[in-house]
């Protein structure tokens, strides 16, 4: 090709090679030996025990790193934690000041940044140009106006402290930009690793940092393996965990760092639908394709990698897909002209062959183009696969490579039940030129990015994060702030707060007294038998066992069934079927039921300040006091219900982003244990303000109040299995919550050992977990009402929506 | 739920290989042209990366650029055109290059002029005439050019007079109002009958894709013309206050694509006004490759319709065989 003439092209029109020059990335290498330590506290450390970096587009080795050790992630956790309250400290305009230098940083040393990101990465130097560096100076700019803002838009809040952050190698720089620039715009300090196959560009960028002057310790980056990551997740000083990565080993952090009291944001695997329906424009779909599974060689998480097609246009996308596959160009990724780079690393382009092999043989078709590959380095050609079924391997796991699987559907129904089909909940794509259907099908698919005409849209100023199995917590925008923030009066008392005690405990077997009876009842009082509450039926427990129920000074009360598995098993179910309406009723309509139980807990005000007096050991006017805090707060969520907004995000394209707030679906709760009525209230009422329905475990040793309350539940026009009550042991139950594969969320108010508990088993599926082992003052507004439980009872759904005719 | 395998019934049809068969049109098909779905969102997006994902550098440049040329519809649409200008202008279209440039890239043999010279109906006669011994052929806008509101039988009449003149191709406009009001059929006999008129002479219809408000409109107006006969689609007549764009070439393209799937027949393309550098020009060059394929580079697929363009292109030329930065005044004026 390099001897072709200017005449010889005349004719045949090909391409050249249109190489970049890696020239100043390799003079910079040079400068550092090739040889890099960690960036600890502002400088570098003496290289250690070094691993080999590639360069996967001819497999030779590019740098060498160190292996970061207990030792070395002590040291930077010790320079985050000494640089936390100077920087925690600055104002806001003072933070904003440095998250600009960043970002100006970034924009000046642009291509080099790039260049080392495609000698590192094998992405194709179009990609990290035009997208990856320009996100990554977005990123800190956004970002640097969230510092400038802090005070005023986080008011009540504070940093978290010191950050452990572990990042994938499949966006080096900009997972870097996402984790490192609302951390710092919060004040927090950081400790970064990134991941062994491509620590470069992180690297160069701590050496910008401290060339724009951002104070030592500040920002630590860690190079090394999995090891290394496990020491900053397990260790005891980090405040905070924020990971990017698999599903696989985010299951391991939850696990690691249940009950530890660190805060937890994961953003893991996709296997994202890319929906199209008939009327779609064909030929705009087909470079959303493009977009969507051959942009960065498919190695992306929120890649649409199923494809799903209405029937009667499959054959002709499918052929307009082949037909376009023959013009994508694979190559060396510092060739400007090339669509599709090299593969990060062997053990990937082996994964990636794996599962095609397996897709081959359980019977679907695989078509590559007719062209050639590279000889050398790590490459696949983009590949599509037809007469794929849900039920195929390559249908369900994430592939992580340039491969496109294709499925047909009947009917916009069938294409959400197929969208849906997933562990996963990451991103969805769907593609429509009728705006009533894009509408419509938006909110039905499980997915924290929709995006309707396009895909793989990115902007700091939207929220991005998963649903269901691709984790929780959301990175840019608002939504993405709230990650390195806490409540400022959870700070009040030093980071030790007060623990909740050990729930009381109270056997599963008559008491041997009496109940008593209270001073205003009758002087004989009918038996009475609290059930559980179930599908909107008082329902007894599967096994008929009983617990007695005792006021502080050992009076008898009264007997609570003892819910079981198969109980919380049933009000899931129920749960589940109400969530159907709920979830989409008005919010118009949630707030009236929560007035009415207002109003019809006011008119029992007084029998429910006995029972609460009674269950406390208080004077009555307490419970009365009790009683009137939780009216006041089912006010509070009804006032809430039709209020609590999302957003239209400022991104730059013309149209909108849409932060729709959505319910989580099935909320499992397991109620404080002090403040029988209000606890209960506090945690049911913003949960179903928000759409959800739930199924409460009420105060162990105080659960009357509770069971009273289904008396008013079912003349509040409260529709069947919206909230379920199941009493007995609490964190047996709680347990049997978190274990359940179909309860999304699970709230959780009590002891460490309960927290830690509920948190790991919630790594099954990745439940959102709200739990708190500190002692909250649940009468008062700020610890006990308000944005943090709705935040909680909500998760940001951001829809793309490109507009323009 | 079983499901149907997908069998992929309808391969494409190949290129034409050497000569362009005329598109000999069909009849109207309203389904197919209501049936267009352009999002103009994703074709700005598409539009907008076709010089990113691609280009070319060196030699490989200078032979696209090469070809740009050989596809230029050197163009003088003025209200103060003469003889002497326009005899100017096919001297330039003859020997588009310097010589010495010529013979420093090594494309002697290729004898390189450009696609055609584009002129007013009052000057064909004088570039027939300068023109000849070349197979250089002179193309006349007409029927009404450039805002095709005058009677049709006057329209239909210019035609004939600059075929008889010795025009090869006739780029027509076609009555905006047609498309803005959704009516298809009439476009149709008009392109149609534009057709007839031309005889053996190619019809580019200009869509002046900058008055027909969307890109939906454009597309539909394009499929129309294809099916009314036309040998070329044209973006625009250059007068209009929006010229070619990429997104306007980008949808076009796709329906020149469509209607080549579906007949058979391959109509060419020309983007004109407002394209004046050479990197412009690659760019559309890249988007013919890209959606259409290598046989759309050729000048019976494709045309630019520009009068300032190659001399932008003579001068990257020069720097490519210099390694220069050059001065346009150094290269011999249109």
């Amino acid at each position: 090709m390099a001897t072709a003439t200017v005449a010889d092209i005349f004719e045949t029109m090909a391409y050249g090679p249109a190489p970049e020059s890696d020239a100043e990335a390799r003079a910079w290498l040079a400068r550092h030996d090739s040889r890099f330590g960690h960036f600890i506290n502002g400088a570098w450390t003496v290289p250690g025990t070094l691993f080999d970096v590639h360069d996967p587009s001819t497999g030779g080795v590019l740098a060498r790193c160190t292996q970061g050790t207990h030792a070395d992630v002590d040291a930077a956790v010790a320079a985050a934690r000494a640089a936390f309250p100077a920087w925690s400290k600055l104002d806001g305009h003072a933070r904003a000041k440095h998250l600009y230098a960043l970002a100006r940083e970034v924009q000046k040393h642009a291509r080099l940044l790039a260049v080392l990101e495609t000698l590192d990465n094998g992405k194709s130097v179009r990609e990290t140009r035009d997208l990856d560096i320009p996100l990554v100076a977005r990123h800190f700019y956004h970002h640097a106006g969230w510092a400038q803002l802090f005070e005023s838009e986080f008011a009540g809040h504070e940093p978290v402290g010191v950050v452990g952050q572990v990042i994938p190698w499949n966006f080096p720089l900009l997972m870097l930009a996402w984790k490192v620039a609302p951390a710092l715009a919060a004040g927090n300090t950081v400790v970064l690793k990134p991941a062994e196959f491509t620590p470069i560009s992180a690297l160069c960028f701590a050496e910008l940092a401290r060339l724009a002057g951002l104070p030592p310790g500040v920002l630590n980056v860690i190079t090394g393996d999995g090891d290394t990551g496990k020491s900053i997740v397990a260790h005891s000083d980090v405040d905070k965990i924020a990971f990017t990565g698999s599903t696989e080993v985010g299951r391991i952090i939850r696990k690691a760092t249940a009950g530890s009291g660190k805060k937890l944001s994961l953003e893991l695997g996709g296997k994202s639908p890319f929906i199209v329906y008939e009327d779609a424009d064909l030929d705009a779909v087909v470079e959303g394709v493009v977009d969507a599974i051959w942009f960065n060689q498919g190695q992306v998480c929120c890649a649409g990698s199923r494809l799903l097609v209405q029937e009667g246009i499959a054959e002709r996308l499918v052929s307009k897909l082949r037909a376009r596959m023959e013009s994508l160009r694979v190559g060396k990724p510092l060739d400007k002209t090339v669509d599709i780079g090299a593969i990060v690393a062997p053990v990937q382009l082996a994964r990636i062959r794996e599962l095609c092999d397996v897709g081959v043989k359980e019977g679907a078709t695989m078509w590559q183009p007719s062209w050639a590959m590279p000889a050398d380095g790590w490459f696949h050609p983009p590949t599509l696969f037809t007469d794929v079924q849900p039920a195929s391997t390559i249908a369900q796991v994430e592939i992580f490579g340039p491969v496109m699987v294709t499925m047909t559907f009947r009917t916009p129904e069938e294409s959400v039940a197929l969208a849906n089909n997933t562990i996963y909940g990451l991103a969805a794509t769907l593609w429509t030129e009728n705006i009533n259907l894009a509408l419509d099908i938006a909110p039905k698919l499980k997915a924290g990015v929709v995006w309707i005409n396009a895909t793989n849209l990115f902007d700091a100023a939207a929220g991005f994060g998963g649903y269901r199995e691709s984790g929780f917590g959301r990175e840019g925008g608002r939504e993405g702030m709230w990650e390195y923030v806490v409540p400022s009066w959870t700070r009040a008392s030093g980071r030790s707060a007060v623990v909740a005690p050990a729930a009381p405990t109270s056997p599963v077997a008559p008491a041997d007294a009496a109940f008593a009876i209270g001073a205003d009842d009758d002087a004989f009082a009918i038996n009475r038998t609290p059930k559980l509450f179930i599908g909107g039926k008082q329902a007894r427990p599967d096994a008929t066992y009983s617990r007695a129920i005792f006021a502080p000074d050992g009076t008898p009360l009264g007997e609570v069934g003892e819910g079981n598995r198969k109980d919380i098993r049933n009000a899931v179910e129920a749960a589940h079927a109400a969530a159907k309406s709920w979830s989409k009723s008005t919010g118009h309509a949630r707030a009236q039921i929560l007035y009415y139980l207002a109003e019809n807990l006011s008119a029992r005000r007084s029998e429910f300040a006995s029972r609460l007096a009674a269950l406390t050991g208080s004077p009555k006017r307490a419970g009365t006091k009790e009683v009137d805090a939780c009216i006041k707060r089912l006010f509070t969520y009804a006032a809430w219900a039709d209020k609590y907004d999302g957003a239209v995000h400022n991104v730059p394209i013309r149209g909108v982003a849409l932060a729709m707030h959505e319910p989580i679906g099935v909320i499992g709760v397991a109620c404080p244990d002090t403040h029988p009525l209000l606890g209960f209230i506090s945690c049911v009422a913003p949960a179903i303000a928000m759409g959800n329905t739930v199924i409460a475990v009420p105060s162990e040793a105080s659960p009357l109040a509770a069971t009273d309350f289904y008396q008013v539940l079912e003349t509040s026009d409260v529709p069947a299995g919206v909230i379920n009550i199941v009493t007995g042991a609490k964190d047996a139950l709680a347990k049997v919550l978190a274990d359940h594969d179909d309860v999304e969320a699970i709230w959780y108010f009590g002891h460490p050992d309960g927290v830690k508990a509920v948190e790991a088993a919630s790594a099954a599926n990745m439940k959102r977990t709200f739990c708190d082992a500190k002692l909250r003052d649940w009468s008062s507004a700020e610890q006990g009402e308000g944005r943090e439980f709705l935040r909680a009872a909500v998760q940001v759904k951001n829809v793309w929506i490109p507009y323009g005719e | 739920m079983s499901r149907p395998r997908l069998v992929l019934s309808t391969p494409r049809p190949a290129p034409p290989v050497g000569h362009v068969a005329r598109n000999p049109g069909m009849p109207l098909d309203l389904d197919t042209v209501l049936n267009v779905r352009v999002n103009r969102s994703a074709a700005e997006r598409r539009a907008s990366t076709i010089g990113t994902r691609r280009t070319v550098k060196k030699q490989w440049q200078a032979a696209w650029l090469l070809r740009a040329i050989s596809c230029i519809d050197l163009t003088t649409l003025s209200g103060d055109d003469t003889p002497g200008n326009v005899r100017r202008l096919c001297a330039k279209a003859r020997r588009p290059i310097r010589a010495d440039l010529v013979d420093a890239l090594g494309v002697q043999r290729l004898d390189i002029t450009v696609g055609a010279v584009c002129v007013y109906h009052e000057l064909v006669s004088t570039a027939v005439d300068a023109l000849k011994g070349t197979r250089i052929p002179v193309a006349a806008v007409s029927t009404g050019f450039p805002a095709g509101l005058s009677p049709l039988p006057q329209r239909i009449e210019e035609i004939h007079a600059s075929v008889a003149a010795g025009a090869k191709e006739i780029d027509i406009v076609i009555t905006r109002a047609h498309v803005l009001t959704g009516n298809w059929a009439a476009l149709y006999d008009e392109v149609k009958g534009f057709r007839e008129a031309c005889g053996d002479a190619h019809l580019k219809a200009i869509l002046a894709t900058g008055e027909l408000a969307t890109l939906t409109n454009v597309a539909r107006a394009s499929v129309v013309a294809m099916q009314a006969g036309a040998d070329f689609i044209k973006t625009s007549t250059g007068k209009e206050a929006a010229n070619a764009t990429l997104p306007y070439a980008l949808v076009m393209a796709r329906m020149i694509r469509e209607y080549h799937e579906r007949t058979g027949f391959a109509v060419g393309f020309k983007p004109a006004g407002g394209i004046r550098s050479a990197k412009h020009a690659l760019e559309y060059l890249i988007l013919m490759k890209e959606e259409l394929g290598d046989r759309w580079l050729r000048a019976d697929l494709f045309r630019f319709g520009a009068s300032t363009l190659l001399t932008d292109i003579e001068r990257q030329l020069e720097m490519f065989v210099t390694g220069r930065y050059a001065a346009a005044h150094r290269h011999p004026m249109p």
